[in-house]
């Protein structure tokens, strides 16, 4: 019987590619025979529109990349602007940099991990995994005023100190939050058919993992050790004890496994955090206008998706001459194609939900 | 008290047309007609009611509250979405095909009120009492693929036709396994008509004689309906709403509200095979018949309900797998032990 291929554009509207994100698929019946992921149609042109801002003007704009995870977006900028003028951020900013870095964290790999459970089709995981993101929300709000796009690192430091609200509240979600991964683990992790659909679905093997420059959960899936805030320990990172989560196969269900390991350490680096903070200023002294001398620097963080990294080159002027971003989850679909090949549809919702892209970032 | 209250209404109103001198065939039919109407209203105010217990159910999974501002507790939500879908423009689209389109909302209902017509809603309550219940329903049952493949190939979109092609596939392959596993009933009572088969159950329910086919017949019974973990028809997540993707409107709802008619055809036929139909337990015979049997109805509705909302979806493949592979060797084996149980039985004299 003679058969043919038919061409299935899934995205940019479709609930699953979390964004507007297209793939689009050669089908052979329900086979995948080739996928082609289109990215762009988020595109703003941030990078462009920074070269219009003053440095401080940049950062709100970097809230909008990540958005699951905007604290994180912000201090990969200021990094390398203070890189570049070779400011020495004080003590307690680098702490509570860290304490509302690895809460974003938090934030962002609940979402993950209950968008995850809803692209498998389980919606009541989504729902149990935002009602926690929620206390997050809420005391990051209390922090800067934000739910979402916070703008609350500055370069130099951080805009304000933590309210006295926030440190019972913190504590209370410290001895909560566990319970919630055991719960999730109970309802998503643990579930026969989930697990069905998730091991040894997408393998990534550790040589193709570092060929195409992945990074964060979806390069760690693969058994590849190398997590920023350990390997080249930036801010105060060193000073924590934590662990990195790593997978064994590089399946789906490794990736989306990590998220919730990493979730539990970076609890423990907030404890640890809240139990170490010193006192004193939180920003360093720098001046009104800033004037970065003529160079370039790069700086790199662990974000919630992978190295995140900021190349800001200066002319002398108040204005960047060019900024660059590093985004991860761009990154990290450049191997999505491949991955899909000679998988079912419903296979490639659940490898596109395992790499975990937000498309703020990815188009930027 | 309440036990005879509608068959009661029914003999009343035979008498009352006999009275005015309507000659037997046509009270006959007006009697049937009464009947069938009434099956109608009671199977479109169960599904408007199911939508509402389902989102309650939902919510309740969820920790939400759930719809709460139309009516008391959001009684009326369903209603109002219901009054909305059907004020809403019907658009036509020149590449569909469009009588089948069109048809397949408005013959999607036909099947499982075909089927509530001869089931025994509570003693002498089937509007039909027909010998052979079980198979026609088997038989029944099984046109609702026809007619979602008819709508998601006349809808002439890609999402649809995979979501078309996944009806027919998941329905064949689960009907066997819904059949064989009543099969084991059926040997048990030796008869196919419901009413026998409830009667048969007034010692013990056939769910503990027969407790794997009760499981299977579940099992089944989700896929059947569409439902998660086997809602590969819809999938939400991968192909949007499969067949109904191109509805709107009223032609949604319809798909909408038999999905939920079919949830309950299900339970009733589950009740009636496996749950002892409208049988009491315990001798609690002072409530009526007919509540007992939405009692059980409603409890498989739940349960149906409980799934949906704690599982996540199967593949298309292992969906496949686990039909052929496990259901229907086990039901294969259900049916030898079965047979052997009887044979053995019987020798023995019990």
């Amino acid at each position: 019987m003679k058969t043919q291929t038919y061409t299935l554009n899934l995205g940019p509207q479709h609930p699953s590619t979390h964004g507007v994100f297209q793939i689009v698929l050669e089908l052979d019946g329900e086979t995948v025979v080739k996928a082609t992921p289109v990215p762009g149609y988020l595109h703003r042109g941030i990078e462009k529109l920074a070269e219009a801002r003053t440095y401080a003007q940049v950062i709100p704009y970097t809230d909008r990349m990540d958005y699951m995870a905007g604290m994180l977006m912000n201090w990969g900028y200021v990094a390398a602007v203070e890189k570049l003028m070779g400011i020495e951020v004080p003590e307690r900013a680098e702490y509570i940099r860290v304490i509302v870095g690895e809460l974003s964290r938090i934030a962002s790999h609940l979402i993950a991990t209950g968008a995850y459970a809803g692209d498998i089709g389980g919606l009541t995981g989504f729902i149990y995994t935002f009602r926690d993101r929620e206390d997050i929300l809420d005391m990051l709000e209390m922090i800067s005023g934000s739910r979402m796009t916070f703008s609350y690192f500055r370069i130099g430091g951080v805009a304000e100190d933590f309210p006295a609200e926030f440190f019972p509240a913190v504590k209370k979600f410290i001895e909560k939050f566990p319970s919630c991964c055991d719960e999730y683990d109970g309802l998503i992790t643990g579930n026969e058919i989930f697990q069905v659909r998730t091991k040894k679905v997408g393998v990534i093997t550790p040589e193709a993992a570092i060929n195409y420059s992945l990074s964060g959960p979806v390069l760690r899936g693969s058994g590849i050790n190398y997590d920023m805030r350990k390997a080249r320990p930036y801010s105060v990172y060193d000073r924590f004890d934590f662990e990195v989560p790593l997978g064994c196969n590089g399946d789906c269900f490794d990736r989306y496994r990590i998220r919730i390991l990493e979730m539990r350490q970076s609890l423990r680096i907030v404890e640890q955090a809240l139990e170490q903070l010193p006192e004193g200023p939180i920003m360093a002294k720098v001046p009104k206008v800033l004037k970065p001398p003529a160079g370039d620097a790069y700086a790199e963080i662990e974000s919630s998706k992978g190295l995140f990294g900021a190349y800001v080159v200066s002319d002398g002027s108040p204005k960047p001459y060019r900024v660059h971003f590093r985004r991860p989850s761009f990154i990290n679909l450049g191997y999505l194609g491949k991955l899909c090949e000679g998988w079912k549809i419903a296979d490639v919702i659940a490898i596109l939900g395992s790499i975990d892209i937000v498309l703020g970032e990815v188009d930027c | 008290m309440g036990e005879n209250i509608f068959t009661g209404i029914a003999s009343g109103l035979s008498g009352l047309l006999d009275g005015a001198g309507v000659p037997v065939l046509w009270n006959d039919v007006i009697l049937m007609v009464v009947k069938l109407v009434a099956i109608l209203v009671f199977i479109l105010v169960n599904a408007l009611w199911l939508v509402y217990m389902e989102r309650k159910v939902a919510a309740y999974v969820q920790c939400r509250i759930g719809p709460n501002r139309v009516g008391p507790k959001g009684l009326l939500q369903t209603a109002a979405d219901i009054g909305k879908l059907l004020s809403k423009e019907f658009t036509w689209n020149k590449y569909w095909d469009i009588v089948p389109y069109i048809l397949a909302p408005v013959l999607i209902f036909v099947p499982p009120f075909m089927i509530y017509a001869v089931l025994p809603f509570g003693e002498n309550m089937a509007a039909i009492d027909m010998n052979i219940g079980l198979f026609y329903f088997a038989a029944v049952a099984s046109l609702t693929s026809i007619i979602l493949w008819a709508g998601g190939w006349a809808s002439n979109n890609k999402y649809s036709l995979v979501g078309a092609m996944r009806v027919v596939a998941q329905m064949v392959s689960y009907e066997l396994p819904l059949v064989l596993a009543l099969l084991g009933v059926v040997m048990l009572t030796g008869t196919l008509n419901m009413s026998e088969i409830v009667y048969a159950q007034e010692n013990v329910w056939f769910i503990f004689t027969q407790p794997l086919a009760f499981l299977i017949y579940f099992v089944a019974g989700l896929a059947e309906t569409n439902r998660t973990p086997f809602c590969l028809v819809e999938g939400e997540s991968e192909i949007i709403a499969g067949p109904y993707t191109e509805y709107s409107g009223m032609g949604f709802a319809m798909f909408f509200l038999t999905e939920y008619a079919s949830v309950m055809l299900i339970s009733a036929m589950c009740t009636v095979a496996f749950l002892g139909g409208w049988l009491a337990p315990f001798g609690l015979t002072f409530i009526p018949s007919w509540l007992w049997f939405f009692l059980k109805m409603y409890v498989m509705i739940f349960i149906f309900m409980w799934v949906r909302w704690t599982y996540p979806r199967l593949r298309v493949d292992q969906l496949m797998g686990f039909g052929w592979k496990v259901l229907i060797p086990l039901c294969l084996a259900n049916i030898f032990v079965t047979g052997v149980g009887m044979y053995i039985y019987r020798a023995i004299g019990w």
